[in-house]
Order: structure tokens, then C-alpha cells, then sequence
């Protein structure tokens, strides 16, 4: 299984890349390549350029601003997985990200590469809509800031031109004391998910729901926020009977049937992990109050 | 450095560490990938892309103008050059038509996608793989047969043209008589079942390397296989070359597990390019192609009825097997037949009719897999034992034991026949000693008070039984050339392979100790048919019995040269004598003997010079040693079990095996088999499942999809051996290769319906999926499904 | 056929290298390289037989262009022993049947490396999840878990020593 012939460029800088970008029509931007060499291998992708812009300086990177995490477009995985900024400051992209692969390919992996492959069950794109992340993406033609929400176009679609590439994640931070949960439920440890949700919650004083963020992946062909449900959720008391009645904000969704896990499975599977998400954030926030 | 190596030690039943590590830990191994061959080419084939369609016409023109691209050979191209387009019959005549075997390349009409087409030969594989991106094949697809029940209707479309019927035969087994046995019974029982297509999936793919020397005639060939005699004979036989003329060597294999236990299409078209080209061509099979184009197994559909007696003995067994044969039948219907046979496993069974369909599909062909067959009919058997035991109230391992083959009717003469024609004859065996072991390893008594704890807290544990015998050691025969040299070292030259199972230094083990000489004076070479006129491969867990019996005899026979040598040197009488440390000298005496290298170099002769007498040439000695008969092993397996009934996942929480292979040559060997055995059982049973759509395209063609268990899915096992030698052979082994598969998903399906009770879920079919469990939880508990809502059930599979 | 040159090391030594596009970091040591030690299984990045070290960390060499690794360090198996001087997870393997067909064997001893650097005293769950993106069918991984556990203990010993 040998890719189709391409040509290999390593651009030392964000404007090369960017010019050829411009210049190449079918061109693909190789980042950890752990997702799109699998598909040039198989040749289920054939582009005639490739542009590594795994050296260029400046693109991969976490640091701390006063109201969020801001994540180059080529930092590993890994680094994130190890990263006490990110555990202190996004709990849930630290749970979320021991799920995604194995070792071997988180060390390679990129959080930009994840959230522009858009696998419907990828656990980055989720934690991205669960945090309202945007996302800043570059052309010549300048800078474009695009809310994750408005990110998926469609399966596997990210908002980005051809000739542009994404740079950094801003992830707005969450107040102190929020409480993070992920769950998911896959056939075996690493492989892609059936489901997973992710949610995040901050109690008021008096205990009650005071903000609450519901994502769930793998029943649509792009990750979704519960908008519904997070609103019945809010202000209430987070009593069991409210948590499970979250999941009714599946029913509104048409859910994916595949040959390997009908519709009614993944819809079973994505109530079972959101109630286990929301159940784990709503512990979390109640034990750091 | 080697730990444990001690001259003069007995290594029979030692668990001596392998003498092929080293080399293969430090990355020294030598796979057919690794076999570098200067100027080799590099080969792709185009495959067909649909599951049935007539081929009009491949166009290669430009594929054959391409940079790189030295050849691109379709059916017409080869056909010149073959002795035929469809490889010989791999089983005796009449058996099957002739055209059940599979062409080197198809010409007319695909029959399951990832058929060979043609063959690419280029500079490189990405070359060849472009190459084949450009070859235009012109089909019209034709309907698919991809259900093997849909056979059963004669109005469902021929799978190919040129039969008017979707079954290859039909097979019938039996003895007594089933209609009273049934009419009379206190209790009958049905059930209908499926276990589900899987295939080897070795980490190592198929491969072949061939190289043809013009002015010689002389072919030698590289591949990756199980059978090496019988690939050189083929292709001798295709190419129209002499058998002398043809060589196969088979590298370190990477596994094989069944998949390459075939003379495939693509090694005699690789072969014929490289004598067409006068140039080497290589081939290695990609992990899609192990999926398309290598065998699978397993997939088989079964009716069956049970009738008991007041209590519970067996009284028949009848019923029908669908097997899916898929497209082509290259080891005419040898699964079907060990499923037919071995369905009765070790209880006794008076009455017993089964009608076997072969059904013919538009998908990869079968041969065996690990098992052979003989899963699917332990599924099958142990099922109706299960149910049985539910729907009468009894213990299921109270049930079984009532229906045992008891110890002291071994050897049992079972009424049923091999393909040979003699009977079936259990050899030796404990089963109730089996059961009894694993019962009380297990904790079994215990488990029904932890069960009723669990499910208080929620949870839903279960424990699983399951019994099994397998048939090893598959005669007619396996070679072994033992052969000392000048040095003192000796070699064995053996048509076994070895494909990880251990058996160079299961072999070097039985020599070492034979001839009296220290393990690391002994080389094993296997399956290289330069070396040893003939062979037969691994496969059908055989080779520790035929060749390890072959090994032992051929050493005795060297031995007893070298020391009537030595008698006649020394002066002394033969009894006299012994081989201690490679010298035969004379036993209590530390006076210094002769050395086995002096005895061969004797042995060679010199001309002029007196020659030994009494004696042939050469300290060597061959041996063929012939069986027919098979030694059965025989297992008992308990297993625990949690599900999640939110997801239906299944964890396996305990797994404890008795296995009983006779002697083990080697235990640590051994327990290594039993180890990937039962993995590879644990992937049938939960994980493994090959699928097709309904045109016949495969949807499994990658890892991705197919889900082989991982160290996080295979629970730590535990191994208790039993021994009860065979009698009918001179090691007194069994073959340990298989029978740690057999029972495996039987014992899980066990433990997830026992763990499931309270839903009254029945586990009818292999794998266990989560979809499925989740599926039967609802029925079983009546709750409202997304499915049900709308008025349908849902649909059985 | 588009080319690269590439400067890396490959298992301490500098090599220098005209690299097609497309080829796998995997084929260049293969056949570029002729250390074969690093098997190709599937050639996208499931069964973890092409893992190698790469800065260190472990990378499925299938899933790497030879023309990434330029600039970079690439240790093999090759690098970790000889017959006569097996590295103690290679012995540990050897004592406990840890291999049967040998052609997972190599990315799985990379992997443990990675591992045993990372984490010196990992108890039975911790290796199993990390064995678990590399697939074996011949072994049930038992052996396999079990010389792990072993080598960690002999380098733990020797680490004491040292």
C-alpha cells in the first residue's frame, strides 16, 4: 500500500507555506500525518503536494493568556496529554486527549491535524465545540478567526479554503472551579470512539448548574452541543433524575446508521456516555467547591 | 548469552528457551521481505472490483507505458506459458469438478473481489501500484451470492455462470438412526446458530520471491507459506519444469494461522513472470490484499436438534450445516468435513444425521484457519449442551458429565469415518478428569453467591464452560534428515515449517537428546525442499507428532550407526557403548571416546582406503515416519465474564484452560500455543467478524475495521496441564498448535448468557457484539427500543 | 519522481540519502537502509510493527515520510543488542517465550523502551495499555507482558548498580 507519487515540500516559514498553498491546486497540508498518511497509503487521497509544515518555527506551542489557552496548530498530542497548563486550565481536553490512539501516534499527532480531519468521533473537534474554541486560520490573504461551531461544514469538511491553513486554537478558559467530564465508549482502548461527550460544568454558590457546556460526537457526522438540553440544565439542581434527562436531547437528532453500529445503537451508547460525562463534571465541580 | 545452556541435559519436556530467538529479537530475522535479491522486480496485481461480473477486457496499454513498468500480464499473456490456467486439484480426484480450483489469473469471469486479474511487474511497488491505478478492466457485473443460506433457494442466481447450482455438494454424516431415537425422546431441543467469517491475519502477509536461471532451468522460489513441497511440485508442474529442477525455500515466517497454507494463484503467476522475464520478481502481499485475497474460514450456518432421554443422556444429534465455501473449494470441502465429524466431540452419541450444504458464494474461498472447522462444531455442540442443561434444570457441567466419553473406553472407535475412509478413533483421554480439574481451579462452586452479590451492586457477571477434543498430528507423514558433519554438528533437514510455533527447537530438542549431544550443536532447517526430498508443512497441528517422531527415529538410526562405527573401532561391543557429549565412548569410563565428526568424515569414505563395514555411507540418516491415525487432544475451559448492559461490552474477567497435549516437547512452547490460541478464539468470540454488503463488496479491509484483540482484550490465562500420552506415537505427544482454540467462543458465549440470565439472553452467534447483546438485553427485559417504537421487532441475525 | 536529499541518524550514525517523495521512513530503513528489523504489517498505522524511535519517541515508521525524518534521530531494533549482547528486554524475552513468529517483536520492543524510559516500575494494566496499539497473533501477549514486567526489574537492578 504505497501512496500515489506527490511532491514533498518543507516550507521553513508560514508565508511558504502559504504561497504554496496558493500555487498548488491539489495540495495537502501534512501535519502529524498519523490520520493522512493512513489515507495516502490506502489511496483514498491522492494529492500532488504535500506541504510539511512540521519545522516551521512559531506553530506549535501552548500558552496562557488571561481568558484562555491558546494551542498551535502543530502542537503533539502528546504534549498536550503532558502539559499542567492544560490540566490545571482545560481538564477536559486532558481526559479527552488519553483516549485519542496509542502512544505512538499521539507523540506524532497534532491538535490542528485532528480538528481539520474532523473524524466524526475524534475527541479533539468535540472538546473544541464543548469549549467554544476558535479558530485562526491564515492566506495570503490574511487572518480569519472562525468559532468552532461554524467549523464543520459537513462529514469531514473543515471551514478552510484551499489555500488557507490553520494556525492556533484559542480555548476561552472556564471559571476556576468547574468541574470536566469525558466519556466515550469504544470497542478497544485506542480505537476510534462509538460515541463520546464531553461536558463541562460550573455550580453557583448554592450548588445549582450555574453554566453548563453538553458536546456530544459520533451520532452526526460532526460533533454537536446540546443546546437544549444545556438550557433545561440551567440554574437547576443537578439532582440524578435532571442528569438523565439531558439524554432526551438526543431524540432530536438523526442519528448515523452504518453497517458496523446501527443508529439506535450509537443513539443508546451517546446517552450512556453523556450521562457518565455529566455525571463525572457535575462530581468534579462539586468536589472542588 | 544463553542462560540455560547445560551439555548433556535432557531436553524432552524441558522448557528450553528457542534457539531462533536471538537472531529474531535483534532485528536479524530474514522474511521473505528481508530475502534481497539484486535486479529484483517488484509486482501488483489488479484485482477484481466486483463480486461477480464477466470480464470483457483488461486494456494495460497504458499501464504498460508507464516509467518503470516492465510487464503487465493478464490470463491470455500467462496461458502460453502454463501448463494450465487453473492451479491442479488440491485433493484426490472426483471429490469436486475441476473447477473449483481458483486460475493463476482469471480470464472471464470474476468470482469474489480481490480476485487476481493480472500482475504488474515494475522497478518498484509504488511503481506497480500506479500501474495497476491505470489498467481499464471492462466488467459487467453480474448479481452476487453473499448469503450461503440464499443457496438453499433454487431461485437464487448462480454465483457463476458455468454451474447451474450454488451448491458445491452436499455431504451427509450419520450412523444409527435418528427418526426413533427423536420420535421416542423424553425431551427434544433446538437451536439455530452461525459463527461468522474471520480469517488468519498474520502480522505477516504472503509473499513470494522467485528467481529463474534461463540456462539452467533452474527455479528458485521464495515464499512465505506452510507447504513448500507441494508449492515446488505445483509449480514444477505449471511451468512445465522438473520437480528436481524447482526449489522452495520458505524464510523466517511471520505466522501463517491457515493463510498460507495453499499453493495460491499469485505465487505460480509470480513464478511464471520471473521465467518470462529471466529476471527476479518479488511480490508481498499489503494488509488489503490479506483481507481480499487469502483465505478466511469460519463463516457457517447450523439447524440442529437434540434429543435426551428422562435423564439427560444424549439420544441423536441431527440437523444441517450451511457452510460458506465462497468462491472456490482449492481444498475441496475438508472444513465442512472436520465441522460434520467432530461435531459429536467428546460425548457419546448414539444416533447422529447431519446434511452438510457446500455452499458456493461470491467471496474469498475457504480452507482452514486455526481450528479447521472444529470451533464451529464445539459452537454448535456446546450450545445444545447449554440449552439442554437450562431447559431441564440441570448444571451445565452436570449434563456433560452424564454424556462423557469415560476415561476407561479409551480408545474410543467413534462410528464416524476421516476423509481416508478408516474410523475415527479417539486415541487416549481424560474428560471428566479435565472438567473436574477446571471446576475446582476455577472456583466454580463458589461463583453462584459472588454472582448474586454483583448483580445486587448492578453488575452482571457470568462463568462459562466449555469442552472440546481436536484432532493433531495429520499424517501421512513429515520428513526429517538427520545428517552429522565433519565438525560434530548436526542438522536436521525437515519439510516441517516453521512459522513461530517453535518447532526448530521442539526438533532440536528431540535430537539432542536421541544422539547425546548438546542442543547447540544441532541446526534445524526446515521447509526448504533442496534439502529433503520431501514434505508435507505445518498445518492441522501436526508437525511435533509426524516430525518429531520422524526426528527421533532418524537420529536413533544415526546413532546406532555411529556406535556400531565406534564398536568396530574400539574394540568393543556395541552395548558397551554410548554418545555422551558428542563422542561415542564406552558408558562408566572417562577414557575419551570418538568423536561424531571422526565417525562422519569416516562415513564419507576415502578412496583406496578401507570403508567401515557393515555400514551404509554418510552418518545420516531419513525418516518418513507414517500415521494415519490422529492423537486428540482434549481441553476444558472455564471463563468469567462482566457486561455492560449499557453497551453491551463484554470483559473477559477470569480465564482458566486445562489442556491436555500428552507430553509436551516443550512446555513453555506449548503454553505459548495455548496462549495465542485462546486470543485468537477470544477475537472469534467478541471482536473478529469479516463483512461483505449485500453486492458482495468487503467492508473489512483493514485493521481499522477488523478487530483483532489487543493485550488490553486477552485477559492474563491460566494454564493447567493433564497428560495422557498418545499410544500412537513413539513421543507419546499431542499437537498443541489448536487445541487451546477450540472451545474458546463456546465457553464465553456460556458465560455471557450466564452473566445475562436475568434478561434471558441466548447467545446464538459468533462474534458476541455489543450491538447484538444490547439488542437481546431488550427483549429480554421488554424495554421500549428506538426500533420497537415503530412497531418492528428486531430483526434476528 | 520527485526526490529529497535527507541527512538523519539512523541508530547513532549520520546518514546522508536521496529519498523518493513518497517513500515510508519504514521502506527507506528496509531497503534504503537494509535494517530489516522493522517489519511492515499493514501500512496504516494499527498493528505497530513498523514502530521505531524517532527524537526519541516512538513513531509507526509506516505512517512517516523518510524525506520527515531528515534532521531527525532514528533508532531501530538494531540499535538496542546483538545476539551476543542482548539488551535485558531482549533477554527478558528469550528467558519468557516472549516471541513467536517474531514479526511483532520489534516495534513491541520499541514500544517497551519508550515505556520502561518513561515509567521504571509499571505494573501489569500500565503495560498492557501500552501494548496496547501494537498487534501480536501468535503470543496472547502473556509472555510478552510478563518479560516486560522482568525487564523492568532487571533494569531497575541495574539502574541501583549503576
Amino acid at each position: 500500500m504505497k501512496p500515489s507519487p506527490f511532491t514533498y515540500h518543507r516550507p521553513d516559514s508560514v508565508g511558504q507555506a502559504l504561497e504554496l498553498l496558493a500555487a498548488q491546486p491539489n495540495a495537502r497540508i501534512l501535519a502529524g500525518g498519523q490520520s493522512l498518511m493512513a489515507m495516502l497509503n490506502l489511496r483514498l487521497a491522492s494529492p500532488e503536494h504535500l506541504i510539511d509544515i512540521g519545522r516551521i518555527p512559531g506553530l506549535a506551542g501552548i500558552s496562557e493568556e488571561p481568558d484562555a489557552i491558546v494551542i498551535g496548530a502543530m502542537t503533539r498530542q502528546r504534549d498536550i496529554e503532558r502539559s499542567a497548563l492544560i490540566a490545571q486550565h482545560l481538564p477536559l481536553l486532558t481526559q479527552a486527549i488519553a483516549h485519542v490512539g496509542h502512544q505512538q501516534t499521539r507523540n506524532w499527532g497534532t491538535v490542528g491535524g485532528s480538528l481539520c480531519h474532523l473524524d466524526p468521533t475524534a475527541e479533539i473537534p468535540a472538546v473544541a465545540m464543548a469549549c467554544d474554541a476558535t479558530l485562526t486560520v491564515q492566506s495570503r490573504r490574511g487572518l480569519r478567526v472562525i468559532a468552532m461551531a461554524d467549523f464543520p461544514l459537513a462529514m469531514m469538511t473543515p471551514n478552510i479554503e484551499a489555500d488557507e491553513m490553520l494556525v492556533a486554537i484559542r480555548f476561552p478558559k472556564w471559571p476556576a472551579k468547574h468541574g470536566a467530564g469525558f466519556a466515550e465508549f469504544a470497542r478497544r482502548h485506542g480505537d476510534f470512539s462509538i460515541a463520546a461527550a464531553a461536558a463541562l460544568v460550573a455550580l453557583d454558590t448554592a450548588g445549582n448548574i450555574a453554566r453548563v457546556s453538553l458536546t456530544i460526537s459520533g451520532v452526526a457526522p460532526t460533533p454537536l452541543r446540546l443546546a437544549t438540553a444545556e438550557q433545561a440544565l440551567a440554574g437547576k439542581s443537578p439532582t440524578p433524575a435532571l442528569l438523565q434527562g439531558a439524554a432526551a436531547a438526543l431524540d432530536a437528532i438523526d442519528v448515523m446508521d452504518d453497517p458496523f453500529y446501527p443508529a439506535w445503537y450509537r443513539k443508546r451508547i451517546a446517552t450512556t456516555v453523556l450521562g457518565r460525562a455529566l455525571i463525572g463534571a457535575v462530581n468534579a465541580a462539586q468536589e472542588k467547591a | 548469552m544463553k542462560r540455560d545452556a547445560k551439555p548433556e541435559t535432557k531436553y524432552f519436556q524441558s522448557p528450553v528457551s528457542r534457539q531462533e530467538d536471538p537472531r529474531l529479537l535483534t532485528g536479524n530475522g530474514r522474511y521473505l521481505d528481508d530475502v534481497d535479491m539484486p535486479g529484483a522486480l517488484h509486482a501488483a496485481f489488479v484485482r477484481s472490483a466486483y463480486a461477480h461480473a464477466t470480464i470483457n477486457g483488461i486494456d494495460a496499454s497504458a499501464a504498460r507505458t508507464m516509467d518503470g513498468v516492465v510487464a503487465v500480464y493478464a490470463a491470455k499473456d500467462l496461458a502460453p506459458h502454463l501448463a494450465s490456467l487453473r492451479l491442479p486439484l488440491g485433493f484426490p480426484e472426483g471429490q469436486l469438478p475441476d473447477h473449483v480450483m481458483n486460475y493463476v489469473l482469471t480470464p472471464n469471469e470474476a468470482v469474489h473481489v480481490g480476485e487476481a486479474l493480472a500482475v504488474v511487474v515494475a522497478r518498484s511497488r509504488a511503481i506497480a501500484e500506479d500501474a495497476v491505478d491505470a489498467v481499464l478492466v471492462d466488467y459487467t457485473p453480474l448479481p452476487a451470492v453473499v448469503d450461503a443460506r440464499e443457496v438453499l433457494d433454487p431461485k437464487t442466481p448462480m454465483s457463476r455462470l458455468e454451474i447451474n447450482t450454488n451448491r458445491y455438494k452436499t455431504l451427509d454424516f450419520g450412523y444409527g438412526d435418528c427418526e426413533p431415537a427423536f420420535k421416542n425422546a423424553a425431551h427434544v431441543f433446538k437451536q439455530e446458530l452461525s459463527i461468522h467469517r474471520g480469517l488468519g491475519s498474520s502480522m505477516e502477509g504472503r509473499g513470494v520471491l522467485a528467481r529463474f536461471d534461463p540456462s539452467t532451468s533452474e527455479m528458485t522460489v521464495w515464499s512465505s507459506t506452510q507447504m513448500s513441497h507441494e508449492l515446488s511440485h505445483t509449480i514444477a508442474h505449471m511451468l512445465r519444469l522438473e520437480e528436481n529442477q524447482v526449489r522452495v525455500i520458505a524464510p523466517d515466517v511471520g505466522g501463517a494461522f491457515g493463510a498460507k497454507y495453499l499453493v495460491y494463484p499469485e505465487e505460480i503467476a509470480i513464478a511464471a513472470a520471473a521465467k518470462m522475464l529471466a529476471k527476479p520478481v518479488k511480490w508481498v502481499e499489503d494488509r488489503r490484499e490479506h483481507f481480499i485475497a487469502a483465505i478466511h474460514e469460519r463463516d457457517q450456518f447450523w439447524s440442529l436438534e437434540i434429543a435426551l432421554d428422562a435423564n439427560a443422556h444424549i439420544l441423536g444429534v441431527r440437523g444441517r450445516l450451511v457452510h460458506d465455501q465462497g468462491a472456490y473449494a482449492p481444498h475441496s470441502y475438508n472444513v465442512p468435513y472436520n465441522a460434520g465429524t467432530t461435531l459429536p466431540g467428546p460425548y457419546i452419541i448414539p444416533n447422529y444425521k447431519l446434511e452438510v450444504v457446500l455452499a458456493q458464494t461470491n467471496k474469498v474461498p475457504v480452507i482452514p484457519v486455526r481450528g479447521a472447522g472444529y470451533p464451529q462444531s464445539n459452537f454448535a455442540m456446546e450450545r445444545l449442551m447449554d440449552c439442554a442443561a437450562r431447559e431441564l434444570g440441570l448444571d451445565r457441567t452436570e449434563i456433560r458429565r452424564r454424556n462423557l466419553i469415560p476415561a476407561d473406553r479409551m480408545p474410543y472407535i467413534t462410528p464416524l469415518k476421516n476423509r481416508a475412509g478408516t474410523p475415527i478413533v479417539y486415541d487416549s483421554g481424560d474428560y471428566l478428569l479435565a472438567q473436574t480439574t477446571a471446576l475446582t481451579a476455577a472456583g466454580y462452586g463458589e461463583f453462584p453467591a459472588r454472582q448474586i452479590e454483583a448483580r445486587k451492586r448492578g453488575k452482571y457477571i457470568g462463568i462459562g464452560i466449555a469442552q472440546a477434543v481436536k484432532g493433531t498430528g495429520r499424517g501421512p507423514f513429515e520428513s526429517a534428515r538427520v545428517r552429522v558433519s565433519a565438525n560434530g554438528r548436526v542438522a536436521v533437514f525437515t519439510g516441517a515449517l516453521e512459522m513461530g510455533q517453535g518447532i526448530k527447537t521442539s526438533l532440536a530438542q528431540i535430537c539432542a537428546d536421541e544422539l547425546g549431544v548438546s542442543m547447540d550443536r544441532v541446526d534445524v532447517v526446515a521447509g526448504d525442499t533442496g534439502q529433503v526430498g520431501y514434505g508435507l508443512g505445518g498445518f492441522a497441528s501436526r508437525q511435533a507428532i509426524t516430525a518429531g517422531s520422524s526426528t527421533l527415529l532418524a537420529a536413533r538410526e544415526v546413532k546406532a550407526r555411529a556406535i556400531k562405527v565406534g564398536a568396530h573401532a574400539l574394540g568393543v561391543p556395541e552395548v558397551d557403548l554410548e554418545i555422551r557429549a558428542g563422542e561415542v565412548c564406552k558408558k562408566d569410563s572417562d577414557e575419551t571416546g570418538i568423536p561424531l565428526g571422526k565417525i562422519a568424515s569416516q562415513l564419507r569414505g576415502l578412496p583406496g582406503y578401507a570403508f567401515p563395514p557393515d555400514v551404509e555411507v554418510g552418518l545420516e540418516a531419513t525418516s518418513m515416519f507414517r500415521i494415519d491415525a490422529m492423537a486428540y487432544a482434549n481441553a476444558f475451559h472455564v471463563c468469567e465474564v462482566a457486561v455492560d448492559i449499557d453497551t453491551g461490552g463484554v470483559e473477559i474477567q477470569r480465564y482458566v484452560a486445562v489442556q491436555d497435549c500428552g507430553k509436551l516437547i516443550n512446555p513453555k512452547i506449548a503454553a505459548g500455543q495455548v496462549h495465542g490460541s485462546i486470543a485468537h478464539g477470544i477475537g472469534n468470540a467478541l471482536f473478529e467478524w469479516i463483512g461483505y454488503n449485500s453486492e458482495g463488496q468487503p467492508i473489512t479491509t483493514t485493521f481499522a475495521d477488523y478487530l483483532l484483540p489487543t493485550a488490553c482484550d486477552v485477559p492474563h490465562l491460566e494454564i493447567i496441564w493433564l497428560e495422557t500420552p498418545s499410544p500412537i506415537n513413539p513421543l507419546g505427544i499431542k499437537g498443541a498448535a489448536e487445541a487451546g482454540i477450540v472451545c474458546v467462543g463456546s465457553a464465553i458465549a456460556s458465560a455471557v448468557e450466564n452473566a445475562l440470565e436475568p434478561f434471558k439472553v441466548r447467545i446464538a452467534d459468533l462474534p458476541i457484539t455489543p450491538v447484538r447483546l444490547l439488542e437481546l438485553i431488550d427483549q429480554g427485559s421488554g424495554a421500549a427500543m428506538a426500533a420497537s417504537e415503530n412497531g418492528t421487532a428486531s430483526p434476528a441475525r | 519522481m520527485s526526490t529529497h536529499s535527507v541527512s538523519l541518524k539512523i541508530n547513532g550514525s549520520s546518514v546522508t540519502a536521496e529519498v523518493e517523495d513518497r517513500t515510508s521512513l519504514a521502506d527507506f530503513l528496509r531497503h534504503g537502509q537494509r535494517l530489516t528489523g522493522t517489519h511492515l504489517g499493514c501500512e496504516h498505522g494499527v498493528c505497530g510493527a513498523c514502530t521505531v524511535l524517532v527524537d526519541g519517541r516512538t513513531a509507526r515508521s509506516c505512517l512517516m515520510l523518510a524525506a520527515q525524518a531528515d534532521g531527525r534521530e532514528v533508532c531501530t531494533v538494531e540499535s538496542l543488542g546483538s545476539p551476543e549482547a542482548l539488551h535485558p528486554l531482549q533477554q527478558a524475552f528469550w528467558d519468557h517465550h516472549g516471541l513467536q513468529c517474531g514479526f511483532c517483536t520489534s516495534g513491541i520492543l520499541m514500544t517497551l523502551v519508550e515505556l520502561l524510559r518513561e515509567n521504571a516500575s509499571p505494573d501489569e494494566a500500565t503495560v498492557r495499555a501500552a501494548l496496547s496499539g501494537n498487534l501480536c497473533r501468535c503470543t496472547g501477549y502473556q509472555n510478552i507482558v510478563a518479560a516486560a514486567l522482568d525487564a523492568a526489574a532487571q533494569l531497575r537492578a541495574l539502574e541501583k548498580t549503576a
